[in-house]
């Protein structure tokens, strides 16, 4: 797992005066797996935000598949081929059923017959053990549900990289699980991953290298055993304290 | 008060409302789809990311919502003939009303796409759905929702609204009443019953578009 | 003789707009006392005050205002009440803006949470003071864009008294265009006239709403 996947070079984002990313440099190889970490307003939701152009940057490039993101909204329509994205909130639409969600991009998109588009959404479905549930509307499922549709649904249009945007953190404790397994599951089958998540099992069972980042900045990578075992940077340890001990 | 009240003229002239009801009707219906589908352009045309086309939709909606639909009628039905646009009473009707509807669904519905979590959008387009699509696809059944009983109650004042129509002698329902009471001079009574028949169409209106509603946003939501 | 449209005719449709202003400003001034009953009525707990009420509103909202001014023209000789033109317009337009401002307030009063009420009765308040001093300011606050975005159809709904003899903006206007045949430029003075007095309206509605929205 040597080829380059995701390149991000002196990545540089502005909110009006707020600097939210600085200077970010990262490499993300295939099938490699990465959590990112770091206290709310460290700019990690952004970074991921920024690899499938749903953020503009400011300065610094970001080369997702050999696909340039480069300034005006170029090849955005190539990468966000290539990614798929689950978020904090769900984000499935109301009026469509789980089927629909999951069937809608794929027929827009690829242009496949509903047919086709069918069998794809219950085959992602199932693997999310959610199939029984695929005629009915979003408000009828639970969280946990709910999100593990979202995964069906990014699934459904063949992504190389998959991006989780706190995917737990709007879910009841007794639906965390679920999630995350679903998500163990998919790790396992070798996709690219870049979870930003604070749930540090998770992390330590499935990540190749975990990233804390603070303030915009990337304070720290290293493989779980040694991020959690013999943290390097100050600030780290003491986040660390902080989610660990509580 | 010793006035008789005097019905029977009016109901022996039931023929003549009922033409000028289903006239009514008919103007509505029609104004009210084509307001619908030039209103959610203008909308586009609103929230579009190229100032002159923003700018040209905010001054036809303030100039439309903010000048009278008497005078709109006027102006069309008498105005436009000087530029060669010559229409009779019953297009002018439909085309004054369809361009003053439109301007009020246009906002009436670009609340309602404010309404939408931007979530929505983010996930639509995350999914790699051009601009269009998402909007087409994913904002529009929800915010359209979302405004549905402001929508109904602005058609409904748009159905009331084509009594002035007969103004330029569109021969609508108030036109058929005028009809009696020239022939009968029975005014209070013709305009008494007028009322009560559009009091009877607004509710039937009202009950019409939200049972559409019902169907059409049948998805349920939290 | 054909007359052009010239500054004379201008000044004569400006003339008519003085009628427009005056009926706008009494409808919204009676309508308004008038309405705020209704609205009380809607919301008290007296049943058949809030059926009334909502019947009230009903008729006003469910037919056209142009039928209510006739209805009230030719029906207030019935009851015996003879009056000039413009007070029967006065009348119609009046009853019209209760019934919409009733609705209007309605929905600002209830829009004020139920615990307003509870504390005001917890410290012994009778429904007037609750009312006067608790509720109604705030539902004031919560009324306001509403309220004024209908002052702008309240003017609109001025030009309906051209079509009863009245010479008002609308009519001056008919008037003109009829001698000068230049209905066109006539038409849309009219109208720019009405925007001048409504836009300010408009703004001032949404500015309203804004800051009621930022405050939440």
């Amino acid at each position: 797992m040597s080829q380059t996947t995701i390149h991000m070079n002196d990545v540089n984002k502005w909110f009006g005066t707020m600097h939210v990313l600085r200077d970010i440099n990262l490499t993300v190889n295939k099938g490699e797996h990465l959590v990112l970490c770091g206290p709310s307003g460290s700019g990690k939701s952004t970074l991921i935000r920024c690899i499938n152009a749903l953020e503009e940057i400011q300065g610094g490039t970001i080369e997702v598949n050999g696909n340039v993101l480069g300034k005006k909204g170029a090849n955005v329509d190539h990468v966000r081929r290539d990614v798929g994205m689950v978020f904090q909130q769900f984000n499935l639409f109301p009026h469509l059923t789980v089927l629909q969600n999951c069937m809608l991009a794929p027929r827009r998109i690829h242009r496949i017959s509903e047919a086709e588009a069918k069998d794809k959404a219950m085959h992602f479905l199932e693997q999310v053990h959610i199939a029984e549930h695929g005629h009915k509307y979003p408000a009828q499922l639970s969280g946990g549900q709910q999100q593990r549709v979202a995964i069906a649904r990014a699934l459904c249009m063949g992504p190389q990289i998959m991006l989780f945007d706190e995917p737990t953190s709007a879910l009841d404790p007794e639906m965390v699980k679920e999630v995350l397994d679903t998500m163990v599951g998919l790790a396992d089958q070798g996709i690219t991953m870049i979870c930003v998540t604070h749930e540090m099992g998770f992390a330590r069972a499935v990540a190749h290298r975990v990233i804390f980042m603070d303030r915009g900045e990337i304070i720290e990578t290293a493989p779980p055993t040694e991020f959690f075992g013999n943290p390097q940077h100050e600030r780290t340890r003491a986040f660390l304290s902080q989610i660990l001990n509580h | 008060m010793n006035y008789t009240f005097d019905f029977t003229p009016i109901f022996q002239a039931w023929g003549l409302l009922a033409q000028g009801a289903w006239a009514t009707v008919y103007i509505s219906a029609i104004s009210m789809a084509l307001g619908l589908v030039f209103g959610i352009v203008l909308t586009a045309l609103r929230m579009a990311p190229l100032a002159p086309l923003r700018a040209f939709a905010i001054g036809y909606i303030e100039l439309v919502r903010n000048t009278p639909f008497l005078v709109q009628v006027f102006f069309i039905y008498f105005g436009m003939p000087e530029l060669g646009l010559r229409l009779n009473a019953m297009e002018a009707a439909i085309l004054t009303m369809t361009l003053n509807c439109s301007a009020y669904i246009a906002e009436i519905v670009r609340s309602g796409v404010e309404s939408i979590r931007p979530g929505q959008i983010e996930a639509g387009k995350a999914l790699g759905l051009s601009t269009p699509d998402v909007y087409r696809f994913i904002v529009f059944r929800p915010a359209i929702r979302a405004v549905y009983p402001s929508l109904c109650s602005q058609f409904v004042l748009m159905m009331l609204n084509t009594s002035l129509v007969a103004s330029i002698s569109a021969q609508e329902l108030t036109y058929a009443a005028q009809m009696i009471d020239n022939r009968t001079f029975r005014s209070f009574e013709v305009y008494f019953v007028l009322g009560a028949i559009y009091l009877v169409l607004s509710q039937l209106f009202s009950v019409g578009l939200s049972m559409i509603g019902r169907v059409y946003f049948s998805y349920p939501t939290k | 003789m054909i007359r052009t449209f010239g500054f004379p005719e201008l000044l004569f449709i400006l003339d008519g707009a003085k009628w427009t202003v005056l009926m706008s400003l009494a409808a919204f001034l009676f309508g308004g006392l008038l309405g705020l009953l209704v609205a009380l009525a809607r919301t008290s707990k007296i049943r058949p005050a809030r059926f009334l009420a909502l019947c009230y509103i009903q008729l006003f909202q469910g037919t056209p205002l142009l039928i209510q001014l006739f209805i009230v023209y030719f029906g207030l000789p019935i009851i015996g009440i003879r009056v000039e033109l413009w007070l029967a317009l006065i009348t119609g337009l009046s009853l019209h803006a209760s019934g919409f401002l009733a609705e209007i307030w309605r929905g600002s009063i209830q829009a004020v949470p139920e615990g307003q009420t509870e504390a005001a009765r917890a410290l012994g308040l009778g429904y007037i003071s609750r009312m006067r001093d608790v509720v109604l300011p705030q539902a004031f606050r919560i009324s306001l864009p509403a309220t004024v975005g209908f002052m702008v159809n309240l003017v609109k709904g001025t030009a309906l008294a051209a079509l009863l003899g009245l010479t008002e903006l609308t009519r001056a206007g008919q008037l003109m265009s009829n001698i000068t045949f230049e209905p066109l430029k006539v038409y849309a003075t009219v109208g720019l006239v009405y925007f001048a007095i409504c836009l300010p309206l408009t703004l001032v509605s949404s500015r309203l709403e804004r800051r009621l929205n930022a405050r939440g």
